[in-house]
């Protein structure tokens, strides 16, 4: 259709991806600098890598602490998302249940809500109306675990419904026939076909659990704190130490980074309600 | 045999989760709102006091601002994302060595954590030890300082957005350009349409959707930006940056005055509802109503 001019290409998309991962290297550029070098000329290129501050971080026990309950939180919801889901996306893809189409959409109108207008809500629910006894909802794994379940379920109900649908009905049909029971249908015939969309399910929930932070900011105050609310009280409070902080983000984007290749093409499609698929 | 009541009791857990975590708090927070309720107040109990709370929030200046701020950082951030990332989608149309990995490159701010994002910027900007700062000294003599310029921080935010959603927007894009069909273009090129002709009469109408569907999710997604913007600049200087999500956060939510955030809160959703649904309207209204002439 047009000219191609794949050397004018090239240098834009360069340019580009320059603007893209400079800050990224920028952030790793601080965190493997001594506190005194930070305040003399900034420079881009690195001439030594200094670990102080990696070792500083991994080494404090309330940080570390932070991380275990990040991979809790993230594990717990992930795992609890991806089976609940697939539960329901089974329901839905092979029942004819009454109203059920309507059921999911309602589902996906809980991922749209702005989460500080419920900051205020779940405060008080988890604080004053969310107690047995002594014991309460806030600051604890679990409250996360299932409260991560607003945003995420809805999310993997999306992404799995079509893996499901696509799942040849007469297959479970001819299961059925041959004596197997719902369970075992599941089980021998849907799960083996249906793994790689729950795969993909599981890490994308585990990462947007890993990411968020302004619920577990309100919500926790130490046990059940996350790296990110870590990452954000270094700012506030501490405010100077700057290597110290930036060596946080990078081990907070470190699972990210990991996982992005295997699941680069499922992002856009996680990111838009499943609207878009590439 | 395949009984519904099994496929009843396999969504129970999905309905009872959404129910208690989903519809629960929007009620709770509703009946709130029409309450005096401050724990730590001369009266600690709840009292019902009608619309008083929605009478102050009218005049509450604080809360106003932070309306006008969120709504002129949602316009400027979500229009220069849907303008580049178009522009960067037309290029990925073309065929170029490399263009995986570009592709690969683009996507990834996409997955980086909102906080991590606020801290990368943070790091770049702050005058002391920022990149940026030092080189717009050396090279211009300007000094930029986010923590006194309000126009500058306010700019910032709406660039470290474009940073990290232009990449979904031309993704999305992308992947409606190239589900297009051929012939329109070909057809529009026999007829002697230039570029620009061929882009309002042919790309347009036709991918209307798509971008509809995006500017509907992103703009969603920048009323409620909080995560990012605390990071680097705290919703400072003064209040230029102190966006809905940060107002509820960091003013409303302090303060313990819990009938008086509800309604805040409440208002917000409402608010953001309508926005929504008047754009929906806006653009699938013009769309049947051209369609009807």
């Amino acid at each position: 259709m047009r000219a191609n001019r794949p050397v004018l290409s090239i240098l834009l998309w360069t340019l580009l991806s320059l603007v893209t991962l400079f800050p990224i290297y920028w952030l790793f550029v601080i965190s493997v600098k001594p506190a005194v070098e930070l305040f003399t000329t900034p420079s881009v290129l690195l001439e030594t890598v200094y670990w102080k501050n990696y070792v500083k971080v991994l080494g404090d026990d309330t940080l570390r602490r932070y991380m275990f309950n990040s991979i809790v939180i993230s594990t717990g919801n992930a795992v609890l998302v991806t089976v609940l889901a697939f539960m329901a996306c089974y329901a839905l893809s092979r029942f004819d249940l009454a109203g059920k189409e309507n059921i999911f959409f309602w589902t996906i109108t809980n991922r749209m809500a702005p989460a500080a207008v419920f900051l205020l809500p779940f405060f008080l629910l988890f604080t004053q109306v969310f107690v047995i006894g002594e014991w309460k909802l806030y600051d604890t794994r679990t409250g996360m675990i299932l409260l991560y379940c607003t945003f995420n379920l809805p999310f993997a109900i999306w992404t799995l419904r079509p893996t499901i649908d696509a799942i040849p009905k007469e297959l479970d049909e001819a299961a059925t026939v041959d004596g197997a029971t719902t369970w075992q249908v599941i089980r021998e015939v849907i799960f083996p076909l249906a793994r790689p969309g729950l795969a993909v399910t599981l890490i994308l929930t585990w990462v947007f659990a890993w990411n968020e932070f302004l619920l577990a900011a309100t919500l926790t105050s130490f046990n059940a704190r996350t790296i990110t609310t870590g990452l954000s009280e270094y700012v506030t409070t501490t405010g100077t130490e700057w290597g110290t902080m930036a060596s946080i983000a990078i081990i907070t984007l470190i699972p990210a980074l990991l996982i992005f290749s295997v699941v680069q093409r499922h992002i856009v499609a996680g990111l838009t309600f499943g609207a878009v698929k590439e | 045999m395949r009984s519904n009541r099994v496929g009843w009791l396999l969504l129970a857990p999905t309905i009872a989760i959404l129910g208690i975590f989903g519809i629960v708090p929007f009620l709770y927070v509703l009946y709130v709102a029409f309450h005096q309720w401050n724990p730590f107040g001369a009266n600690p109990y709840m009292i019902y006091n009608g619309a008083n709370n929605f009478r102050r929030l009218v005049f509450d200046n604080e809360f106003l601002t932070s309306i006008a701020f969120t709504l002129k950082f949602a316009f400027f951030a979500v229009l220069s994302e849907v303008i580049l990332g178009y522009f960067l989608a037309q290029l990925f149309m073309k065929e170029f060595p490399g263009r995986g990995l570009f592709r690969t490159i683009h996507t990834l701010p996409l997955i980086v954590a909102p906080i991590v994002v606020g801290s990368v910027w943070r790091l770049m900007m702050t005058p002391s030890i920022g990149i940026v700062p030092y080189l717009l000294k050396s090279w211009f003599g300007y000094d930029l300082n986010i923590g006194r310029d309000a126009t500058m921080a306010f700019a910032l935010t709406v660039i470290m957005d474009i940073w990290h959603w232009t990449p979904l927007v031309t993704l999305t894009l992308l992947a409606a350009l190239v589900s297009l069909p051929k012939e329109p273009f070909e057809q529009a090129q026999i007829d002697g349409a230039n570029r620009w002709q061929i882009f309002w009469h042919v790309t347009l109408p036709m991918i209307r959707p798509a971008i509809l569907a995006t500017v509907f999710i992103r703009l969603m997604d920048a009323l409620r930006t909080v995560d990012e913007v605390w990071m680097l600049t705290g919703g400072g200087p003064g209040a230029a940056t102190r966006y809905l999500g940060l107002h509820i956060w960091k003013i409303v939510f302090p303060k313990t005055d819990y009938g008086y955030g509800s309604a805040t809160s409440v208002i917000v959703l409402y608010l953001t509802l309508v926005m929504c649904w008047l754009l929906y309207v806006a653009l699938v209204a013009r769309r049947d109503q051209k369609r009807a002439s």
